[in-house]
């Protein structure tokens, strides 16, 4: 890495083990294996980047000229990525049971839920769909930073599909962990209410289009925080955009004083858990929003040099094949006070929303999709209605959240994508919210 | 390839190897500047193989020592589907034109070039937009050889210019974008200009439509991204075939308008998802979908196919697994009218440029369902301003049963959909009370 007139250079060189196991039905279509080897050079000259990725790691030295080379056509600014003390580790995963476990228990297991799903009365067909890997990802900076980190992922998607009178109806129940086989093992009972609710479905009506006041799930509210807010606290979509930092100026209020959000991969054994970031950066714990005061965002090192705040180890990449961007890990809202009880008697009518299909945002307008939802009258719980889509304006919609629950939940399952970068492992979390004012799509 | 083939040929009763490397150059502008320039160069090798009448698989990116893939593969068949086909025999391809010389010539000042000239032709339009760009050249060849002598090889070229562009008053955020690509280099940014300034000047006020049901113009890019994903699931074989698409039985039947034709063509000269064999070694072609309202045909490879007992459609794909049925270019033929008589026609009604959101639903059953990243308020025949905090919701099987017009110019979405505007009618708008 030395002697190219580089600002700053890093190489990272990845080995992944991957395990695949797809179900259709009754159809074990897919059992697979994936080892992958490869690697990337990511230079810096003044302020502009290079970046070469790999499959083949010899001549080491080749790619970081060329990653340089790139770097020097853009560079034109002096410019000095965040400073940070040089670390030197080898971090070992916390458990890696999926790699041990074998196939054969595995395929037991999912099994067991499938014949739970298929054997519900009108339930058409079903998708399992499961995945573990272990990988190994070296690192080391032109700074002196060299770390090993060892990291193990399992996630489990189970969709149940029913049909009737060429009406389609499906649930899904998605679930991951870092590298701990029991977390997907003991759901036979949800999967059973799963596929239940799949059949509910097929004769529930669907919300009319309009402005309710919905409640939130921990799951669901979970994806809302991530996408109404967590994507806006990425500095990567502010450091650069003069007009954004003075909107996203710190200080300025942007929900009730009992609203607090927070992203962190320092807390622990959970999904978007890490010791260090992609950039060698030790994680954190960051409050971006405390008593409804925007407190911080999330930063790589060359997002924190731009806007002179601190970097928070949130630099990631999915794999050597892209660089690393400012990332979400865990992120949750801090749990409040009330029952859900409290939260839900004086709501005369309204929708309860569970679960979650997707979510996306376009950092101002955001949408999230229910995979359950209810009807609320006169402050009970009453039909159960088709998957709704919600849809808010983040400058708007936060400020709405009128009363935070006392039962935060972390959601486990799948993935979230940026930028080409996609399924990346996070959590998100939320106790039940309620919100005035949320834009439901209908008919 | 041969070593890990006869390697395990000896094992397994029948064994296909398919091998992807591909080179590509990204070029990347952030906020209106040059920000990086990558190059990526990528390797990987996928061992399918039958014994005992079942399948096996493992995939390898990047080098890994023949005999490791071979057991890798060896692990899994024991647990794997029963496979219902056969490695394909030798044949002649089509020749289908995917490769242009020229990409190798275009150099990174060249793509640097393009996308300061681009950057600086919309910002002379909007001084205040921020831009993001990405010109991307690339090559990629497929290889594929089996036991059975099958054998198919070819080569890709392909390039993209894009642009998403964010221009911020106050707390209003006004999104515009568009991309184009070809196996040739895009180097005339003109269209990819003219499209984006032309979606800055209708934004150019906003204005609040009502919560109500109304008429809907889907533009091209509009149709890509609130229809397309329903489209894409219930004409998929294996979706067919597990009862999970509400087209199952409706072979030869009127589901969509009369107006309403699509097909999938992998055969097109030089568009990006066309190839002379898909993932599996099936000669590509073109396969109706809808003729004139009636569906015609599913996309299938060729375990889907013998399941279902037809023939593949040369659909067999690759996301990292074993081939599954997947479109290659889908087409929506063009109809006969004008997109300003459209709008002249509509009192008051909505023309969706960009949904998002609307393929996290339950796209199976053709719901979607989503907020207007990007949509005009048509106001008695005109077009008045932008619309926001606006949602659209419909059913594909619903929305497209009865087209009230087609218009009479196609364009490519996203390398791979190539469709005129439709003009629907009856969709659900819901919109914030102010």
């Amino acid at each position: 890495m030395q002697g190219h007139k580089a600002d700053y250079v890093e190489i990272r060189l990845e080995e992944t083990q991957i395990t695949r196991i797809i179900y259709r039905g009754e159809r074990l279509e897919e059992v697979g294996r994936t080892a992958s080897l490869g690697g990337n050079v990511r230079a810096l000259v003044k302020g502009g980047w290079g970046f070469v990725s790999f499959n083949n790691i010899q001549n080491l030295r080749d790619k970081v000229e060329l990653a340089v080379r790139q770097a020097r056509l853009i560079g034109k600014e002096d410019f000095k990525l965040s400073q940070i003390e040089p670390i030197i580790d080898i971090v070992a995963a916390e458990k890696s049971e999926p790699s041990t476990i074998p196939l054969s228990s595995k395929k037991q297991l999912l099994e067991e839920y499938n014949d739970i799903i298929l054997s519900t009365p009108k339930i058409r067909t079903s998708n399992i769909s499961y995945h573990d890997s272990q990988r190994k990802v070296t690192f080391a900076s032109s700074e002196g930073t060299y770390i090993e980190q060892n990291k193990a992922d399992a996630n489990l998607r189970l969709t149940a599909i029913a049909s009737e009178d060429g009406q389609i109806q499906q649930v899904g129940l998605s679930l991951g962990s870092q590298g701990d086989f029991a977390a997907i093992g003991g759901l036979q009972e949800q999967v059973k209410q799963m596929a239940q609710r799949a059949v509910d479905l097929l004769s529930a009506p669907q919300a009319k289009a309009g402005e309710y006041t919905i409640v939130l799930d921990p799951v669901l509210a979970g994806v809302f925080v991530h996408e109404a807010f967590g994507h806006l606290s990425e500095a990567d979509h502010v450091y650069e955009n003069k007009r954004l930092q003075e909107i996203m100026v710190l200080g300025r209020r942007f929900g009730d004083k009992h609203l607090n959000i927070v992203d962190g991969a320092a807390v622990p054994r959970l999904r978007g858990s890490y010791k260090y970031d992609d950039e060698g950066v030790p994680a954190t714990k960051t409050y971006l929003v405390r008593g409804g005061i925007l407190e911080s965002r999330l930063h790589s090192r060359e997002t924190a040099a731009k806007m002179n705040e601190k970097p928070t180890g949130n630099a990631r990449a999915i794999s050597y094949l892209y660089p690393p961007i400012v990332r979400m890990t865990n992120t949750y809202i801090e749990p409040g006070t009330l029952s859900f009880e409290d939260i839900i008697s004086d709501i005369k009518e309204g929708i309860y929303a569970r679960d979650w299909y997707g979510g996306t945002t376009s950092l101002e307008m955001f949408t999230f999709s229910a995979s359950e939802a209810y009807m609320i009258r006169n402050g009970k719980i009453a039909e159960l209605l088709r998957p709704v889509v919600l849809s808010g304006n983040v400058f708007v919609t936060l400020d709405n959240i009128d009363a935070i629950g006392n039962d935060l939940q972390m959601n486990q399952g799948g993935g979230c994508g940026k930028r080409g970068q996609s399924p990346l492992p996070v959590s998100n979390g939320s106790p039940h919210i309620r919100i005035r004012r949320c834009l439901i799509g209908g008919s | 390839m041969e070593e890990i083939l006869s390697k395990a040929k000896k094992l397994a009763e029948q064994a296909e190897v398919f091998q992807v490397s591909s080179k590509v150059t990204p070029v990347h502008f952030e906020a209106n500047l040059l920000k990086q320039i990558e190059s990526k160069e990528n390797v990987s090798t996928a061992l399918r193989l039958i014994k005992g009448g079942k399948i096996g698989f493992a995939q390898a990116n990047g080098y890994i020592e023949p005999e490791t893939l071979v057991e890798m593969a060896a692990e899994t068949y024991p647990f794997g589907m029963p496979a219902k086909f056969d490695f394909p025999n030798p044949k002649v391809y089509p020749k289908i034109e995917t490769f242009d010389q020229q990409i190798d010539n275009v150099t990174v000042e060249e793509m640097v070039n393009l996308g300061e000239q681009l950057i600086s032709s919309i910002k002379q339009h909007t001084p205040d937009i921020l831009c993001e760009v990405s010109a991307t050249k690339g090559t990629i060849s497929v290889n594929i050889i089996n036991s059975q002598g099958g054998e198919a090889s070819y080569s890709k070229s392909f390039f993209n210019l894009s642009l998403e562009g964010v221009l911020i008053k106050d707390e209003d955020m006004l999104f515009v974008g568009d991309s184009y690509s070809s196996c040739h280099p895009v180097l005339d940014l003109r269209p990819l200009a003219e499209e984006i300034i032309k979606q800055l000047e209708l934004a150019k006020r906003n204005v609040i439509i009502s919560t109500k049901q109304m008429p809907v113009i889907f533009t091209p890019n509009g149709v890509a991204s609130s229809l397309l994903a329903p489209l894409v699931s219930a004409f998929n074989g294996k979706l067919v075939f597990d009862g999970a698409s509400p087209l199952k039985g409706k072979l030869g039947e009127q589901v969509f308008d009369k107006k309403f034709c699509l097909h999938d063509d992998a055969t097109l000269p030089y568009q990006v998802a066309s190839y002379p064999s898909d993932d599996e070694g099936v000669s590509s072609q073109r396969t109706p979908l809808v003729d004139n309202g009636v569906v015609s045909h599913f996309l299938y490879d060729l375990q889907t196919a013998a399941l279902a007992n037809t023939q593949s459609t040369g659909n067999g794909s690759r996301h990292g697994g074993l081939p599954t049925p997947s479109p290659s270019s889908l087409i929506i033929d063009k109809g006969d009218t004008h997109f300003w008589d459209m709008v002249k026609d509509i009192t008051e009604g909505l023309i969706v440029e960009f949904l998002i959101g609307a393929e996290q639903g339950n796209t199976l059953n053709g719901d979607f369902s989503g907020n207007v990243l990007l949509g005009y308020k048509v106001e008695k025949g005109e077009i008045t301003g932008r619309v926001k905090d606006t949602m659209v919701s419909g059913n594909v099987y619903q929305v497209l049963k009865q087209i009230e017009a087609i218009g009479h110019e196609t364009r490519w979405v996203e390398g791979f959909l190539s469709t005129p505007c439709l003009y629907c009618t009856g969709l659900s708008v819901a919109t914030k009370m102010v």
